[in-house]
This record gives structure tokens, C-alpha cells and sequence, in this order.
């Protein structure tokens, strides 16, 4: 396999989501707050859906949150991550009221269940690009 | 005013079903489309509305082009994924009541075994925007593992078993086997379901669908002409299209197990003025077996989380209470974005289901299911 087809592929930010990328860069996950209700809103978008306000300011996650389902992906549908496999992927719900998608580590994947408590935790991919993980609150040490 | 008994499916066609035709996917919509229509005793000449499905294929341009259309009145997209097809009946039937147009052909092409694969196909569709930003990068790359989480958690919370999603795969295969023209030719039985290979969890490879090559058609046509056509009519009795909360991000759907199906069924069943008794059979879209499942809960056949027990017992066989995908579905006979679950409606309530025909079928119901949850779902009766 050549190098160029076992690349992942990269996010590409545009004008309403270049904060979240900006933030987890530095290790921060950010989620979008409507200046004028404060309702958080995930994945970053235009407008608030409660109030219709385009004023919107980014807020620092508490990065806390429990497992709201998940998989465990066998088979790799690119070949950027076949040795990752197996992985799990973990839907989980932020303190904030809203959900994020993050590889879930240091768990046996038999034992993940609904409400499992999680944290945050940036992961740097070895090509530059920075994405949300979690794990277990027990085991960040 | 209603779309009730507004218009009929007058004609249908379809290539063989295969994993690498050596054909364009135009060419294989462009085959299947001379087919149905001439089903329905019609020329090209007649179609005066195309709805093209697949929203990379060819635009309603090229029927114009190569069928010689003087006065094309209506062309539209559905773009809706494997909900397309079905949504394309409703958005034909309304054009055709409005008085618009009066043959509306609808026609889908596919080369998607020597193609790109679904995993790639999808990040080229702007509907898969968020997924592709956020997602894609994490290793969520294709169906399989998108939707797996929406299985998991009904699992988690209902109980739910993987030999109930089997039960699907297995009944799916035996109908596929009834059908000369499915590429699945083998019998699978339960036990080969649970040794076959995880691919995302809980999904292993006989939950999934196929990639293959085809062509399907049909045509849709006022009712009032549908009279007097080649084939007898099937009349579009209740028809609806329903997007999901969240459409563009499962991840952030309030209710992971519930799909824009659940949305439409209800305006399908009040419109046609039937109820789920009255269903002999039912053409369920199955890119994945929990899809199916999940659908037979939001059409109201049984309470959410009670899917597993409704499809057990072999209730969706071939002389059970409500069969289901007789001609193997894309599970077993190939993946035509649900175009082949109208055509086997429209045969089984015309009475051509050869080998898998379901004895005096009256009333059926075909579904589609597509993107992140988009559902459409038609109820249709015999003439």
C-alpha cells in the first residue's frame, strides 16, 4: 500500500467551523453558545435553531459526559485506518446538552455501556491533525 | 385535495442485477427506462416528466436528448439517498394532480461494484457535509458504521438480539432465491449469520447490503389514464416523505432509533384510509437487517423496541403474516437504491410475482430509507 492512498483524510474547515479546529489544536474542545439565548449548538452552524440569532460565542467544553452508544469498527472501508483496527467510536453526551464523536480508548470495548462516564481528551494524529477522544473518567490519569 | 388515487404505476423495468456489468450506470438507467415503458405500452415520446434518481447520474437533459422528447413539462430531483426512489413517487404524483404532466418516468442506474464504493460515494454528497468534516477524519467513514450506533443503542435499550437482525438476513435470502434475478443464489441459515465477520458492530457482513450493478425504472402515470394501459394499474393509495430530526447528523439526533419514517408513515396510512391489517405485503428498504427492524417500529406495525420480537416466528416469510422484501431486498438480491422494492410492489399486486408471489396480495407498501434517516413510504392496491 502507497503512502498516498493509507493517508487519512483531513477535516476542512470554512468560515463557521475554523474555531473548533483552531481550539482543538490547542488541545480544547469548544462548542458553539448562542450570544443571545445561550443554547449550545454541535456540529458548528450558522444559526441558533431556538432563536434564530447568528450571534454566536465559542465556550470551552467541560469535556465531561457519559457514552450514548458507540461501535466497534472491524473492517477499515479506507486504508488510512487499517492498523487502527479494531476501534471504537463513541457517541457521547457533553455535560453541554449537546453530543460529540470521538474514539473511545482504555476500555475493554465488552465492557462500554450506556451512561459509561467519560472525558475529553484531544488526540494528535501523527500527520498534525488533532480530533476529540475519550476515555473513561477513571483511567485519565 | 389529496394525492389519493391520483395517480398509478402504469410501468416497470429492470436490467439484470450483477457485480460488474461492464456498463455505464446511464447506460443501465437508459435500459431500464426503454423497458418500463414499453411495460407500460407506452413510447419514449410519451414521457412528458423524468425524475432522474441518484443525484450524480445523468439529469433529465440526457432522456431529452436521447429519447427525442419534444415537451419535457417536469423534471425533478429527489435527492434523498435510498429515499429517493419512493420520495420520487409522491413528488411525481403531485406533479401529475396539479395536472402538470401525465407520465412521469422514473429511472436509476448503477455500477457501484467496480465504482467507487459507498464509503466514498457519500463524501461527495453535500447532505453528508457534517459527517464528512467531523466524522469521516475519525474513521466514521461508510454506512455501516454510521448507522451501527443507532442499532447498538436499541439494543442496549430494548434488548434486542443479533439473531432477530439474522432472522431478516435469512428470510431476505430465501425470497432472493425465488428471484432469477438476484445475485445472492445461495441459502443462508441462521448459523451462518453469526459466524460471518464483524464489520461494525453490531453489524456483521450478512446485515449488510450489496454493492452491485443495475438498472431499475418505472413510470407513474394519471390515474384516469392508468385505466386503459397495457398492464393493469396499481394505484398510489397514500404516499409521504419524512426527514429526521437531526438530518444531517445522527450523532446529534435526539432519538438515535427513531428515523424520518416515523414522520411519514402516519400521513401515508390517514391518506390512503387503510390500516396496517389491511398490508399483504410490504417491500421494506434494507441497506442494513436493523433498518428494517426499526422501520416496521416507526410505521406503528409494533411499539419502538418491540421490532425484534415482530420480525421472529417467521412473520416476514413467504407465507407469514406480513411478507416482507419477496424479492431478496438489497440484502440478497441487489442494491438498487430501493427502485427494485416499487417494482416488486407493483408485480406482486399485479399478480407477476412468479415464485415469490403472495396469494390474492390487494394492498402493499413499499419504503425507503436513505442518508442519515431520511424515510418516504408508499401504499399502493391492486386495479
Amino acid at each position: 500500500m502507497d503512502k498516498e492512498t493509507a493517508r487519512k483524510p483531513v477535516p476542512h474547515p470554512n468560515e463557521v467551523s475554523a474555531p473548533y479546529w483552531e481550539s482543538l489544536e490547542q488541545g480544547v474542545l469548544s462548542l458553539q453558545r448562542c450570544t443571545t439565548c445561550k443554547k449550545f449548538r454541535h456540529y458548528p452552524r450558522l444559526v441558533c435553531d431556538s432563536c434564530y440569532s447568528l450571534d454566536v460565542e465559542w465556550v470551552e467544553s467541560s469535556g465531561r459526559g457519559e457514552v450514548h452508544s458507540w461501535t466497534v469498527a472491524h473492517h477499515a472501508f479506507h486504508p488510512g485506518f487499517v492498523a487502527d483496527l479494531p476501534y471504537v467510536l463513541a457517541v457521547v453526551d457533553l455535560e453541554e446538552g449537546v453530543r460529540a464523536m470521538g474514539r473511545l480508548r482504555g476500555i475493554d470495548p465488552a465492557e462500554i455501556r450506556i451512561g459509561l462516564p467519560v472525558e475529553f481528551t484531544v488526540e494528535q494524529r501523527d500527520d498534525g491533525v488533532a480530533l476529540p477522544a475519550f476515555v473513561p473518567v477513571s483511567s485519565k490519569g | 385535495m389529496s394525492l389519493r388515487e391520483k395517480a398509478a404505476i402504469t410501468g416497470v423495468g429492470e436490467t439484470a442485477y450483477v457485480r460488474g456489468s461492464g456498463k455505464s450506470a446511464f447506460q443501465l438507467q437508459i435500459e431500464a427506462s426503454l423497458s418500463a415503458i414499453a411495460d407500460a405500452g407506452l413510447t419514449p415520446k410519451d414521457i412528458d416528466g423524468v425524475i432522474p434518481i441518484g443525484i450524480t447520474g445523468a439529469p433529465a437533459e440526457d432522456f431529452v436528448t436521447n429519447f427525442g422528447l419534444e415537451d419535457l413539462r417536469f423534471s425533478a430531483l429527489t435527492p434523498m439517498g435510498g429515499a429517493s426512489s419512493v420520495a420520487a413517487v409522491q413528488c411525481a404524483a403531485a406533479a401529475i394532480a396539479a395536472g402538470v404532466c401525465n407520465h412521469v418516468l422514473i429511472a436509476a442506474g448503477r455500477n457501484s461494484f467496480l465504482g467507487a464504493r459507498a464509503g466514498v460515494r457519500i463524501h461527495e454528497m453535500p447532505q453528508f457535509h457534517f459527517v464528512t468534516e467531523f466524522e469521516l477524519p475519525l474513521g466514521a467513514i461508510a454506512p455501516a458504521q454510521l448507522y451501527a450506533p443507532m442499532a447498538r443503542r436499541h439494543m442496549e435499550l430494548y434488548g434486542t438480539k443479533s439473531e432477530q437482525l439474522g432472522e431478516i438476513a435469512v428470510s431476505t435470502r430465501q425470497h432472493a432465491l425465488l428471484n432469477g434475478n438476484a445475485i445472492m443464489k445461495k441459502p443462508i441459515t441462521l448459523e451462518d449469520h453469526q459466524k460471518s465477520r464483524m464489520i461494525a458492530d453490531p453489524f456483521r457482513l450478512l446485515d449488510c447490503s450489496l454493492e452491485s450493478d443495475g438498472g431499475a425504472a418505472f413510470v407513474v402515470s394519471a390515474a384516469e389514464r392508468a385505466k386503459d394501459m397495457r398492464q393493469p394499474p396499481t394505484y398510489v393509495m397514500g404516499v409521504a416523505e419524512g426527514h429526521p430530526d437531526s438530518p444531517s447528523s445522527i450523532t446529534q439526533r435526539p432519538d438515535l432509533t427513531r428515523v424520518g419514517l416515523a414522520k411519514a408513515a402516519p400521513k401515508a396510512f390517514a391518506m390512503a384510509g387503510v390500516s396496517h391489517d389491511d398490508i399483504d405485503v410490504a417491500e421494506v428498504y434494507d441497506c442494513f437487517t436493523w433498518v428494517v427492524l426499526c422501520q416496521f417500529e416507526d410505521m406503528g406495525f409494533c411499539k419502538k423496541g418491540e421490532g425484534g420480537a415482530f420480525v421472529e416466528g417467521g412473520r416476514l416469510r413467504l407465507g407469514g403474516a406480513l411478507p416482507t422484501n419477496t424479492h431478496g431486498g438489497l440484502l440478497s438480491q441487489a442494491h438498487m437504491l430501493g427502485m427494485n422494492h416499487v417494482v416488486e410492489l407493483v408485480r406482486q399486486l399485479r399478480g407477476q410475482g412468479g415464485r415469490a408471489q403472495v396469494a390474492d396480495a390487494k394492498v402493499g407498501l413499499a419504503t425507503g430509507y436513505g442518508d442519515l434517516g431520511d424515510g418516504a413510504i408508499v401504499i399502493m392496491r391492486r386495479g
